[in-house]
């Protein structure tokens, strides 16, 4: 278990963390989630002891990183940033690390193995691919097979294959009731891999629970609908008391440039009700898609408010959500 | 991908290995260092330079004064050759090595630094002040071994090439002490770099800082008002450091060869505490 208790780190005038709390659970994985520089990566350079808190603490079962005898073998980490020599082979790299921990050389081998390193395990880590070292920070992080796993975007720069890969593997790790942080940028890889979300926004929290209710605060079911009149439609949903945004280039329902009828995201009326409505005007339809509240949506809304450089509030809802979910 | 193994193969391995003691947990860091250090090439290849370079400058230098013995203005040479061998042994050779040596110790690291791997490190090993102690250690060592190496390999060289003209021996007053000293002068100097290294974390500037303090600051003290520029160039880290390995006291010389090599060893010891302290301090 992790717990961060009114945690803060100030870089100078810059408050990166600010009286932050939470605890993430064993057997579950729980994600970490919150827009650029909102203090991910610095929460978990926190807890893991590499930066100092300016405030509070963060305890890991029970216990402070710099306490835990043989770290690694409680704790495994996957960090944004390199921290691989790149004159040094992988094996050499998972070496030196085994023997702080009192590990048994052969267990690099093994690691290097499980990732499928094995062939360039005696080759400069310099030279690889951002994909095979992604799997030797994996390798590192599992050496000591630890209770307690912290990965900063660790999807960061996979292929499909490798996306999969780290998927299973936390869903793996999560089920051998390990405890698992794991940082994204990808919401809706979020939603099919965690269990738990805590999101963070300007280094405060935001929201901590479990996925299904962040799904179900974010903004209600929105409707997808393609219609050559618009107008006419819009103003119906409106009088009804649902809300109508044209969707793909937002002045108001000229055509769609590939030729298509313009979209709107209606929100606040359900679909059937769209239809009868459009039906009664005599209103043609071309699409009329019900569409489930999605993360980013959840998300968007949650964090809106403390984006870190404010871009996205600065368009409407709807065309960020259509962006994300794309 | 099977992790079921993995995990299951590792509890063997857990409950063999139990908590660190005291020594047993250096023993881990020490050994964890010595495969950081051996497994980067540039290292090795360094390592091995430095040992050739100096003993193979010393004896090239010897050869050719030897050679040219008495020849076309050589007379104020040969004299200053006879009248201190030891000085002239380890004057190039040395004076050459010991800007490898400077290279290596800041670069031991602040590669941990430009590479990232100190994170690696400090997650293994949080706590920091035996991870730096491990590495000065092993780094320690290691360097002694091959300093002794370079300094023994580099008197005999020299002296077995100079005997035609100037006999030497380790058995002459202070010449072991000298010849000791070389190697004692030159790991205590690595040491000094690696500390310069952990200050400023940085390739570039450490190793100018390292060479300023070994090559610059004597220089700029020269410039200095001779009464009192005297006495703060004999405690410059590389003047006084020096001292170990000249078996010839210069007049007005200031401090003994062990007085010196002492006041050097107290430069090393205050920069590797304000090592420390900030590696202790400052975020990885
Ligand atoms: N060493 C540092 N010095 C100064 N400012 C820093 C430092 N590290 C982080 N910051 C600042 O702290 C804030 C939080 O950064 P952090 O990297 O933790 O965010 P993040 O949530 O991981 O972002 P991202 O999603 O882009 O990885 C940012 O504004 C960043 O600029
Ligand atoms: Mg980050």
């Amino acid at each position: 278990m992790i717990e961060v208790t009114d945690l803060s780190k100030r870089f100078g005038d810059k408050v990166a963390v600010d009286h932050l709390s939470f605890t993430v659970q064993p057997g579950r994985v729980t994600g970490f989630l919150g827009p650029n520089g909102a203090g991910k990566s610095t929460t978990m350079r926190l807890i893991l002891g590499l930066d100092h808190p300016s405030g509070g603490s963060a305890t890991i079962n029970g216990r402070k990183y710099a306490e835990l005898a043989s770290p690694l073998r409680t704790v495994g980490a996957l960090l944004e940033a390199k921290s691989v020599h790149s004159g040094r082979s992988a094996r050499n790299h998972l070496l030196f690390l085994a023997q702080t921990q009192g590990l048994p050389p052969s267990r690099a081998d093994e690691m290097l193995d499980m990732v499928g390193l094995r062939d360039v395990a005696r080759k400069r880590a310099g030279g690889f691919s951002l994909g095979m070292g992604q799997r030797l920070g994996v390798a590192a992080a599992l050496l000591g097979d630890p209770q307690v796993l912290l990965l900063d975007e660790p999807v960061n720069g996979l292929d499909p294959e490798g996306v999969l890969w780290i998927r299973n593997l936390m869903k793996y790790l999560a089920s051998q009731g390990k405890t698992v942080l794991v940082s994204s940028h990808l919401m809706n890889e979020m939603a099919v891999t965690a269990d738990h979300l805590v999101v963070i926004g300007r280094g405060k929290l935001i929201v901590s629970a479990a996925t299904e209710d962040v799904i179900a605060r974010g903004s209600g079911q929105t409707v997808r609908v393609r219609t050559p009149e618009p107008g006419r439609l819009t103003d119906l949903i409106v009088t009804e008391g649902g809300k109508a945004i044209p969707a793909e280039n937002g002045n108001g329902g000229a055509a769609a440039p590939d030729g298509q009828a313009p979209v709107l995201t209606v929100t606040g009326l359900a679909a059937p009700r769209i239809g009868e409505l459009a039906a009664s005007a005599s209103i043609v339809l071309h699409e009329l898609t019900p569409q489930l509240a999605t993360l980013e949506d959840a998300f968007l809304e949650l964090t809106s408010e403390s984006l870190e450089f404010g871009h996205a509030s600065a368009q409407p809802a709807g065309q960020s959500i259509e962006e994300n979910v794309r | 991908m099977s992790m079921t193994t993995a995990s299951g193969q590792l509890d063997s391995a857990a409950t063999q290995a139990s908590q660190p003691g005291g020594a047993a947990g250096f023993g881990r860091l020490m050994a964890a260092e010595w495969t950081k250090l051996r497994s980067v090439r540039s290292t090795v290849w360094t390592l091995l330079l430095f040992v050739i370079i100096t003993i193979g400058l010393t004896a090239l230098l010897s050869w050719l004064t030897v050679s040219n013995w008495t020849g076309p203005r050589a007379a104020p040479r040969d004299a200053r050759v006879a009248a201190d061998p030891i000085g002239f042994i380890f004057g190039a050779g040395i004076g050459l090595g010991q800007l490898t040596i400077c290279v290596l110790g800041v670069l031991l690291i602040t590669t941990e630094y430009s590479t990232g791997v100190i994170r690696a490190s400090l997650l293994a090993v949080p706590k920091r002040y035996p991870m730096l102690a491990a590495k000065l250690v092993v780094f320690g060592l290691l360097m002694l071994v091959l300093a002794e190496l370079v300094a023994f390999g580099s008197f005999f060289a020299g002296s077995a090439i100079l005997h035609s003209r100037v006999a030497v021996s380790l058995s002459g007053p202070g010449v072991l002490r000298a010849t000791l000293g070389a190697g004692f002068y030159l790991t205590v100097l690595g040491i000094l770099a690696v500390a310069v290294g952990a200050i400023v974390r940085h390739t570039a500037a450490g190793i100018s800082i390292v060479i300023g303090i070994v090559l610059v600051l004597p220089i700029l003290a020269g410039l200095l008002p001779s009464s009192w520029g005297a006495h703060i160039n004999a405690y410059l880290p590389q003047q006084a450091g020096s001292l170990i390995y000249a078996v010839h006291q210069s007049s007005g010389q200031l401090l003994t060869a062990w007085e010196g090599f002492g006041v050097f060893c107290i430069w090393t010891v205050l920069l590797l505490a304000v090592a420390a302290y900030l590696l202790n301090r400052r975020d990885a």
